[in-house]
This record gives structure tokens, sequence and C-alpha cells, in this order.
């Protein structure tokens, strides 16, 4: 089918007008079919991107499933998929069913609600399939509208803080990538993504307001698109705005933005900064990798002291942001395959964490940790559930989060030995605030009477766990199913790059090379 | 020969005769009786003429041995101007009828104005220019004071009586100097002189003090001082008008001076309009932010914009040209569609501008706060909606002009100012509950804040051709 791709992308969006068109009135009944469309609305997005996998060619290492259309001014809605994109489109309408399954229990303006999430999910679909700078640029940016509505209208106490810093953090880091991708434009004379990925931008050296600028325009453009993944990413010291937009983000906006909206910074560096850029990364790459630890040892920390279970998490997925950071930047196979298995890993396990708190949290209405304890008592099933997430937040093997911190290990560990030294210390402190959370929630004695009478999950809400505790097994358990299907495009990518950059692991010979 | 150029100014004669024969029907039938057939009337004619120099065919024509030109990039933005026009006043009907400020003179003068600002993108000489902005400004003197019995009108009025005429004499000042050193007053003649002789400290002298008279009308900042207090204190259907068509007016009398008169010293005068630009954007988006008044906000966010715009005229490009045109066109959309909001925005009968008022509006009408919202996304540019479209072909052409620290600059002070936009969103959506305004809004209002957003939401999908005509308008200007 020539339009699949389109066909994903618009189907939620579909939905969502439906919904706008047909719904009226607010009552119990309403609200019901609101959340039944949007079900339906996903689900049948994900059943049709089945399709996608099964017609992907995984030895191909190019874009397939290419679609063209002439859009304004020599733009174009230019869309395909390559063994990168495929598996966060995939994530993507996966976990949205799951993400509408947890709002279920949602009764202030329930309509608005679906029809945002419908409209996310579009965008988030064509982040990761765009294959036009401009068009990249406009979903990734028009995603912040969504969000910020969805934090904002349903979030906690401080929603209004946390939606305009959401909203104003991302958006400054952004618009300098609109400035580096219009220097682009000029520079190749084309949106075109695959094309640009065959342009050499200039990497002669220059000098700008007295700093000689390694690396030169490829540097520039590198740091100007470094601005806006690692805000969204996020990487220490950009990522204050994460805990606060998880903490007061409902149940469903924290699922979506942990497991999905973080990753498109991870990917955003392996479709333009790696490919586009090489010389500015591989001058770069030494500061991403010390930002990298940085984060993995410092979130890790701070993660431990958490008193708020959300945030927690919020800072925990900092720390495993800051494994994608370091395997991406290591530049090579292991380093790169391990960030992308990490991060869709992080997607199924911090988004099974967010839904597990969300479970408590709405028997409860609060998220301290300290209201907490015993919960295996009255929550067998829970504490089973949770206990599996915890374990593979941690990188238990077995689980997919163990493959994910392993590869970017190893990547890391061949091209700089102290980052990986220093981010295997961050392995520790993970087992630490991730065992110690445990601890304190579910074991323990059950002496708080609020908790005497908790109910145990209820059927809704296995349904909603099952699928991610199936694959977080599966992935751990069979990992090829990921890195068989990436491996040609990033042997292509790694290729790609080292040939770019091959002039420069001469000059440069202090430098560890791979 | 006269009646050929009696031909080419056919457009801006039928409108001004009208009006005098309007005021004259007005005078000696029913008065203020008269105002609600006149408004209807001047609007329709607006929409008429605006339609007919659409369809007119391509190609330039002089009038008045080059005084008056007539040429894709003046039909382009004459249609745009009558449009907005016609379309403000009929909004404003409403709003001047339960104000009991329903008089005739005001579709008049704001024909009058129109007539003004038509001469003004049509001006090929100094003479017809400063004309043409006379008749403008002192229409829109008149208009700004129209509540007499309101301080604020009148002072609005005032204020901008005299510092619109200083500006006029700044600019009257720039183009004797102007004419002194190239002995005409021809925009092609200076062209001539200047592609001879180069720049001249004298002519360097007037082209500046051209640019501040200009910026003055423009409301770019630093000369921007006027704006706000006007804002506020007009009636709100005339700060939606000085807030659209006006503004068109003044864009591209900027840039057919810029360009046809002075289009071989592009290096002297790009500076100029960069920083116009560049101050602007950051004053406009600044300064809002301390506002609570939506009439002063909607000052400062269309100082804003005119940075914006300016960024393209200041790339001195066709491009450039083309991108300022695409911008003021959104704008103008964008403006009318927010003003059709905030003119019923009332309580108990009385004009509420407080901004606060918004409080959880969403409940009160859903589909309206909806509207306004993607209108306000809009404006901030941010994407898919047709706003951002804007600011993308601007910052092109700033980057592909080597303006990249403006480009820059610009995309800043656009997240700055997403602030008060996105405030407004919060009272909008998840602010504090207030009384809540009146939910009354009359169908050609709705009609308008419906197809506005409508328009900068699918817009996102083609910007339905807009910058075909713009670019076929700004390479007019530059050949």
């Amino acid at each position: 089918m020539d339009t699949l791709l389109s066909v994903v992308t618009f189907l939620p969006m579909l939905g969502a007008a439906v919904l706008l068109i047909f719904l009226r009135g607010d009552g119990a009944f309403e609200q019901r079919n609101a959340k039944l469309v949007a079900l339906l609305a996903t689900s049948l997005t994900f059943i049709v991107s089945i399709a996608i996998y099964t017609e992907f060619d995984a030895s191909n290492p190019g874009f397939q499933l290419v679609e063209e259309y002439e859009w304004i001014a020599g733009l174009k809605y230019k869309v395909g998929i390559d063994g990168i994109s495929i598996l966060f489109v995939l994530l993507t309408t996966f976990l949205m069913p799951i993400v509408i399954l947890a709002c279920w229990g949602v009764s202030h303006r329930v309509k608005e609600y679906m029809v945002m999430f419908l409209m996310l999910e579009t965008l988030m679909i064509a982040v990761f399939t765009a294959l036009d700078l401009v068009l990249f640029y406009v979903v990734f940016e028009a995603g912040l509208i969504p969000m910020f509505l969805i934090v904002g209208i349903w979030g906690g106490k401080d929603r209004v803080y946390a939606a305009f810093k959401f909203f104003l953090y991302t958006l400054l880091g952004s618009v300098l990538m609109l400035i580096a991708m219009l220097v682009m434009w000029y520079d190749a004379g084309t949106t075109d993504i695959p094309t640009l990925m065959n342009h050499q931008f200039a990497s002669e050296d220059f000098t700008l307001l007295g700093i000689t600028v390694v690396g030169g325009l490829q540097t520039m453009l590198f740091l100007a698109f470094f601005a806006s993944f690692a805000v969204k990413m996020p990487m220490w010291p950009v990522h204050t705005w994460l805990p606060d937009a998880h903490v007061q983000a409902p149940t469903a906006g924290s699922v979506v933005l942990a497991a999905i909206l973080l990753k498109m910074g991870g990917y955003g560096f392996l479709r333009f900064a790696l490919p586009m850029f090489p010389v500015g990364s591989f001058v770069m790459a030494d500061f991403v990798m010390t930002l990298s630890v940085i984060a993995i040892i410092y979130t890790s920390l701070v993660a431990l002291m958490q008193e708020d279970m959300k945030k927690l998490i919020a800072y925990s997925s900092v720390a495993h942001m800051g494994f994608v950071t370091m395997g991406i930047f290591a530049l090579n196979k292991q380093g790169i395959d391990g960030a992308i298995f990490q991060m869709i890993s992080h997607g199924f396990i911090s988004g099974a964490l967010f839904l597990g708190v969300g479970v408590i949290y709405d028997r409860m209405h609060t998220r301290d940790i300290d209201a907490y304890g015993g919960l295996v008592m009255r929550m067998p099933v829970y504490a089973l559930v949770f206990m599996l997430f915890t374990m593979a937040n941690v990188g238990l093997p077995g689980t997919s989060g163990f493959v994910g911190e392993f590869l970017t290990l190893v990547g890391a560990f061949k091209a700089n030995t102290w980052v990986a030294f220093g981010a295997t210390t961050g392995v520790i402190l993970s087992a630490g605030y991730a065992l110690w959370l445990y601890r304190r929630v579910v074991l323990g004695d059950l002496i708080k009477a609020s908790l005497m009478t908790i109910t145990d999950m209820n059927g809704r809400e296995k349904l909603m766990m099952a699928p991610l505790i199936f694959f977080t097994l599966l992935l751990g358990i069979y990992p090829a199913l990921v890195l068989d299907l990436i491996g040609p495009s990033v042997d292509a990518l790694v290729e790609n790059f080292d040939t770019a950059t091959v002039a420069l692991h001469d000059a440069l010979p202090a430098k560890a090379t791979h | 020969m006269i009646a050929n150029d009696l031909n080419t100014v056919l457009p801006e004669l039928i409108l001004a005769v009208y009006a005098m024969g309007a005021l004259m029907f007005a005078v000696y039938t029913g008065k203020d009786r008269t105002t609600p057939l006149l408004i209807w009337v001047t609007a329709l004619l607006m929409f008429g003429l605006g339609g007919w120099i659409a369809l007119m065919p391509d190609g330039s024509h002089e009038a008045f041995n080059g005084a008056f030109i007539d040429d894709g990039f003046s039909r382009f933005t004459k249609t745009l101007m009558l449009w907005a026009s016609g379309l403000v006043l009929l909004l404003s009907k409403d709003y001047l009828s339960r104000n009991d400020m329903l008089k005739f003179e005001f579709p008049i003068l704001i024909a009058l104005a129109t007539v003004g600002m038509m001469m003004m993108v049509s001006a090929g000489d100094l003479m017809s220019l400063y004309m043409g902005l006379e008749l403008q400004s002192l229409s829109l003197y008149v208009i700004a004071a129209f509540r007499r019995d309101s301080l604020k009108s009148t002072e609005a009025g005032l204020k901008y009586f005299v510092l619109g005429a200083l500006s006029s004499g700044m600019l009257l000042y720039g183009a004797s100097f102007v004419y002194g050193t190239t002995g005409t007053t021809n925009f092609a003649g200076i062209s001539s002189v200047i592609a001879a002789e180069g720049m001249t400290l004298g002519m360097l002298f007037g082209m500046v003090f051209m640019c501040v008279g200009l910026g003055f009308k423009i409301s770019a900042a630093p000369f921007h001082m006027w704006t706000p207090d006007v804002y506020e204190g007009s009636p709100t259907p005339v700060t939606a008008f000085f807030a659209s068509a006006p503004k068109v007016a003044a864009a591209g009398l900027f840039a057919r001076v810029m360009h046809d008169a002075f289009g071989d010293a592009t290096a002297d005068w790009t500076q100029i309009i960069a920083f116009l630009s560049l101050v602007s954007m950051f004053l406009g988006a600044v300064a809002a932010i301390g506002q609570t008044n939506i009439k002063r906000l909607m000052a400062y966010s269309s100082i804003a914009h005119m940075g914006f715009a300016l960024m393209g005229l200041a790339s001195g490009t066709q491009e450039g040209v083309q991108a300022l045109l695409i911008y003021m066109a959104i704008y103008v959309v964008m403006n009318i569609g927010t003003f059709a909001f905030i003119l019923n925005m009332e309580k108990d009968g009385r004009a509420v501008t407080d901004i606060r008022s918004l409080g959880m509006y969403s409940k009160v009408s859903p589909g309206r706060a909806l509207a306004l919202v993607v209108l306000m996304f809009s404006l901030a540019g941010i994407p898919p909606l047709v706003g951002f479209f804007g600011k993308l072909f601007v910052l092109q052409a700033a980057v592909n002009a080597g303006l990249t620290w403006l480009a820059i600059a610009g995309v800043i002070a656009s997240v700055i100012g997403a602030f008060y936009y996105l405030r407004i969103i919060y009272y909008i959506y998840f602010g504090a509950e207030t009384d809540g305004l009146e939910v009354r809004m009359p169908t050609l209002h709705y009609a308008v804040l419906i197809a506005s957003a409508a328009i900068m939401l699918f817009g996102s999908i083609n910007l339905f051709g807009l910058e075909a005509y713009a670019g076929a308008a700004a390479e007019a200007l530059l050949k």
C-alpha cells in the first residue's frame, strides 16, 4: 500500500475529528463514548501499523514506504521510515491504546482530553516518519500544544507553572534548531532529509567573535540542534522542566511524556546530528559524553532523595536518557544499537512505572512515598508487576533494561573507559533508588489506616500492564528482535560517519578512536 | 493622456467620490440614521473594489508622470487593505450602536483613510507619498478620538495627532533632503541619480529621516510610543482598524520607498531596518508581559509583529518582500479574528479589556474559546498554525540574505513573546474562574472569529496559494 504511513499517521486525527464533530454533551454516557472512540482509533492505528512491520524490509538500510507530495513554497510532505525510525513509530502506536486505557478514570472534559491525545499521537508518529526538515520541525513543535494543554488543564496543583516551564523551555531549544534548518536549507538548497544526509556541510574551522570554532559550520549547526534535542531529551543541566512536568501531568500525560516524547531527542540526534554533521558530532562528542555521565550520576543521586514517586521516576528517566546520549556519542555500533534499544525499552519500562504510580494514585490521591508501605499485603498482583518493572528499571538481566544499558556501556567503554566507569556507578545508584522506592512503597508492614481498604489492580489495569510485561521480558530474552531490525540502518550510519570523520582521527590523535 | 491617468486611478477615484457623495447624502438626509446603511454600502463597495483589483490583469501602469504606480505589488496590498477595511467596518457596526457612537462620519472616514492607504502603496513620487500618508493619517486622527465624550479617546486622538504630525514632519524633512540632493521627487528619478552618483551624505540623511517617519507610521520601536496609548484609548473598532489595514499600508509604503527609490543603496538601508526590526521584536515581546489590558497587549503584539515583518524588508531581496507580504496578510487575518472577539468582551453592557476576565472562558463558550486559542497559538507563531509559516518565510529570507544574527534574535524574541499569548490561553482554559463575560456575540463576529481560526488551522495545508500571489507582487516591485 502506497499510503500506509499517512494512513497510520492520520488515523488518530480522524478519530479526533469524529469526536469533535459528532460527540455532543458531557454526560457519563458521552464520556464513555469518547473514551471508546479514542480507544478504537488508537487500537486501529496500532493494528494498521503492524502492516508497517510486515512490509518493512529489514535488510535495506535506506528509507522505505516513502510518500512524497508537494506542500507549500517548495517544501514537501515527505514521509518514510528506516530501521531507526520504524521502532519509534511502532512504540508510539503500541503505547497509545494503553495510554487511553490509563485515562479511563478521568471525568473532567473527557472529550477534549481524548482529542488532545489523538492529535498528539498523529504528531508523534509524524515526527518519526517526517523526511522533510520543515515538516519535521512543524510536527516536532506542534506537539507542544496538546502537551501544554494536557498538563495545564488536567494536571495537578502547580500545573500552570509546570505547563509554562515545559512549553517555554522546549520552545527556546527548538527555535535555534529552526534557524539551523534555514541555514541548511540555504546551504544545501533543499529540505529533503535523505539528500541532506549525503550533503557535505562545510567543516573548515573559522573564527567567530574571536573564538575558533573547530569543525566550523558543522559544529555551529550541531550546537543549534543540540540545544533543541538536549532540552527534549532532557540532558543535564537543562532537564529541570521534566520533573515539574511529570509531577504535574496526569498519569496518561506522564506516560506519553516519558515513553515517547523524550525519545524525540535521541531520535533527532540519530536522524540529524550524526549523519548530517559528522564532524560537528565528532568534535562535540566528548562534551556530550561528559554531560551524559554527569546526568547519570547526579540525577541518580537526586532520585535517591525524592519524596514524590513521580519525581523519583522522572529523575530516573533523566539518568536513563543519559545512557542513551552516552551510547549515541560513543559513535560506534554497540553504543548506537544500545541507545536505540535503551530508548525502546525505556518506553515500556518508564511507561509502566508511571502507570504503576497512577494505579495507586487513583486509589489514594497522593504520590508521597511516605503515605504508602506494605502494599504487598493488600495488592499482591500489583506488588509483582511493580517489582518486575523496578527490576527492569535497574537493568536486571532478562529484562529489556539490561540489554540497553549493557550495550551502551560496551560502546562507551570502547570510546572512553572513564565515561563507562562513571556510568557504571550510575547502574549501582539506580539499583539503590529503585529498590529503596520499592521497599518503602510495597514492602514492610501495612500499618497505615488509610491503606487498609486499598484494592488490587482491576481487570483494566491488568490489561494495560500485560503487553508491557510481555515486551519487557521478550526484548530482554530475545533482543535480536530489535537489533536485527535496526542493524543495517545503524551499520550504514556508523559507516558513513566513520568515512566522514576519518580525517579527524588522524588530525586529533589524542582522541580515543574506535 | 488624462483619460489614461484617470483610468489607472479609477478604484481610488471611485472610493473617494463615493466618500464625498456619501457625506452629502448623509448630511442632507437622515444624518446618523443612515449610518447602518452607509456602513453596509461602504463595506460592500470595498469588497467589490478589492475583488475588482484582485482580478485586474497583470502588468504595471503609471499615471501622472510616474507619481502613481499601479503594479502587482500595489494591487496585492490594495486588495488586502480593502478587504480588511471592509471587514473591520462591518464588525464595528454592532459595537458602535451598542455604545451610542453610530455616527455617519465613521464609515466615511474609514473610506477616506482607505483611499489614503491605496495612494500610499501606489506612490511613485515623494509628493503622492505624502498626500496619501496624510489623507490616511488625518482620517485616523479623527477616528481615534471618535468617542468625543471619553477622556481616554480624546487623549488618544490628540497623542496620535501630535506624534503623528511630528513623524510626518520628519518624513518631510527627509524628503526635502532627498529632493535637495537629487533634484527630483520621482522615485525612478531618485533611483537613477543614486545609480549614477551613489549615496551622497545628503541623500543618506534624507533617507534616515524618511525611515524614522515611516517607522512611526508602522509603529516600529523605538518610534512606537504612541501605539499602546492610542490602541488603549481609541474605541475598540478603531483599534481593530489600526491593527489591520493601516499596518499593511505602512509596510507597503516602506517597501515601496526603499525598493523603488533607494533600490540601488540596499546596503545603506537594510541595516537601519534590521535595527528597527530587532528593537521592535524585543520591545514588543518584553513590554507585553506586564500588560493586563488586552488592547495594550495587542498593541505590543503588533509592535513585535511589525518587527518580524520588517525583518523581511531588512533582507533587501525579492524573497524578503514576498515574505513581508505573506506576513502582513497572515497578520491581518489573525488580528481581525482576534478583534472580532475583543469587540464582544463585555460584562453588564460595559466593554471589558482586562484579560483576567477571560478566566475559564472555555466553560462559557467552548467553541469560541477554541477559536481564540488557535489564534493565540498562531500569533505566537507555533506550528502547525499559519502564523508559524509567516515567521518561517521572513526568517528564511533573513537567513538567505546573511542576516542570521537577526533571525536568531527574532526567534528568541518570539519565545519571550509566546509567554503572553500563553497567558491568555491559560486564563481561558485553566485560570481562576471569574464572573465571566457575556455570551452574546453577533453571528457575523462569530463567523469571522471561526473563519479566521479555521484559516489559521487549515492554511498549513497549502496556504491557499498565498505565497504565489505574494511572490508575483514582490517580483513586480523589484523588477
